[in-house]
């Protein structure tokens, strides 16, 4: 499973090393970030991609995990 | 969920079109309800860091943005104190959007609202815009960073907020020591708690929506989502429907369609153009337009805040060096100075793509 971290990142950085990360058209990834905008933007856009996408919150990170 | 987070976004919009337009009506100059370029150079003329006497003004819907985001921020807590993402870079480049906005005279917001009011110059300003944002797009596409920002202690990311109140103090209860225009458009004005009110109910509903103008053009772009757009689009739909309506119930000019003798603008399209061209690349790269700036320091965000602090500066120096157009024009000075900009911010941007690409 791939794991990007986004943390930290200004908009749309997070999506677009997510967008990146999905054209490996892998099974499952984590996108670590930081802001609940970001989260928000990558499980929309991988939602956009047919993947399901998970949020959970990690110390002062979320961890958001796609799976397809 | 994806459905409703659009259609908030859309309501959101419509009312803050409509309090842009009706600000109007309690006051503000024509087509410029809201405007966060020219509100911030008039803040920045009422502490005399410049001396244009008609643009000075401490304007309660710049404060009424930060807090209002900060409450709702706080509310859901999403305030996180953060910082440290090239803040100098922001700086400059918070720098030049302002150069570009009073080359225009206009923000991007104040863009939809000229455009809300029959103002066809707005038409070439909108053109510049997508240019800028399709050239900062490029950039991000090829991996333009400014790297990531990383946790502040509190006080770090309450000081824009903080600065805020003691603004709005200063204006309520020490008026004396700052300096108010007598006449053109720092002269008109909302009373301070209806800006303040307005300000407030735009941070908190842009806060929550993340409403972005450069984010709305810049996602249908990059990844085909309508959602920020659909904010502007609203905006301007908004302030259309209710311009038309008060020009038709009030005496009072709320629309009128052309180019020429259009309220704070000018007819340069050239200009217009290669201004908000300007604003618009240099928004890609801060990763938001100068209202989403706004809303960010009321989130915590300080690199934001210097982002802001870089409007102030850059407003300082175009009335200062008369970079800043008028009625009648721009200025020699402010062409060279968009010119400059355009440059720094490709240069910017071309250091921050192309050396440290896998930094």
């Amino acid at each position: 499973m791939t794991r990007v971290d986004a943390r930290g990142l200004s908009c749309p950085e997070p999506v677009i090393l997510t967008m990146e990360a999905l054209a490996g058209n892998e099974a499952a990834y984590e996108i670590l970030v930081d802001n609940k905008t970001a989260c928000e933007n990558v499980s929309r856009y991988a939602e956009g991609q047919g993947y399901k996408a998970e949020a959970r919150e990690d110390g002062e990170d979320i961890i958001v995990s796609l799976s397809k | 969920m994806k459905k409703s987070t659009k259609l908030g976004i859309i309501i959101a919009g419509l009312i803050i079109g409509v309090i842009a337009s009706v600000l109007v009506l309690f006051g503000n100059p024509t087509n410029m309800g809201f405007c966060i370029a020219c509100f911030v150079r008039d803040t920045t003329g009422a502490l005399k860091l410049h001396g244009a006497a008609p643009v000075q003004y401490i304007r309660p819907e710049i404060i009424g943005i930060v807090l209002g985001s900060l409450i709702m921020a706080v509310g859901s807590k999403e305030f996180k104190a953060r910082g440290g993402s090239s803040p100098l870079t922001r700086f400059v480049l918070g720098f030049f959007v302002m150069v570009g906005c009073l080359m225009f005279l206009g923000c991007p917001f104040r863009m939809i609202i000229r455009l809300a009011g029959g103002d066809f110059n707005a038409i070439l300003g909108l053109v510049g815009f997508v240019l800028g944002v399709l050239v900062g797009v490029f950039f991000l596409k090829k991996g333009f960073s400014l790297k990531r920002s990383y946790k502040q202690s509190v006080f770090e990311g309450a000081a824009m907020p903080v600065i805020q109140v003691v603004l709005l103090i200063l204006l309520v209860a020490a008026p004396a020591v700052l300096m108010f225009s007598e006449e053109g458009p720092g002269s008109k004005h909302a009373a301070v708690a209806i800006s303040l009110v307005a300000g407030l109910i735009v941070g908190a509903l842009a806060q929550k929506t993340r409403l972005c103008m450069a984010g709305g053009f810049r996602d249908v772009v990059l990844f085909k989502d309508a959602r920020l757009i659909s904010g502007f689009i609203a905006i301007f739909v908004g302030c259309l429907a209710s311009n038309l309506i008060l020009n038709a119930v009030t005496e009072n000019t709320f629309f009128k369609t052309g180019f020429a003798e259009q309220a704070i603008a000018h007819t340069d399209g050239l200009w217009n153009l290669l201004g908000m061209l300007l604003v618009g690349f240099a928004c890609i790269l801060l990763g938001g337009c100068p209202l989403r700036q706004l809303v960010l320091t009321g989130e915590g965000n300080s690199d934001s805040a210097l982002t802001v602090i870089g409007l102030v500066a850059g407003a300082a120096f175009c009335h200062n060096f008369g970079l800043a157009s008028s009625a009648e024009g721009p200025t020699a000075n402010g062409k060279i100075a968009v010119i400059i900009g355009i440059i720094v911010v490709a240069i910017i941007a071309s250091c921050n793509t192309f050396n440290k690409k896998n930094a």
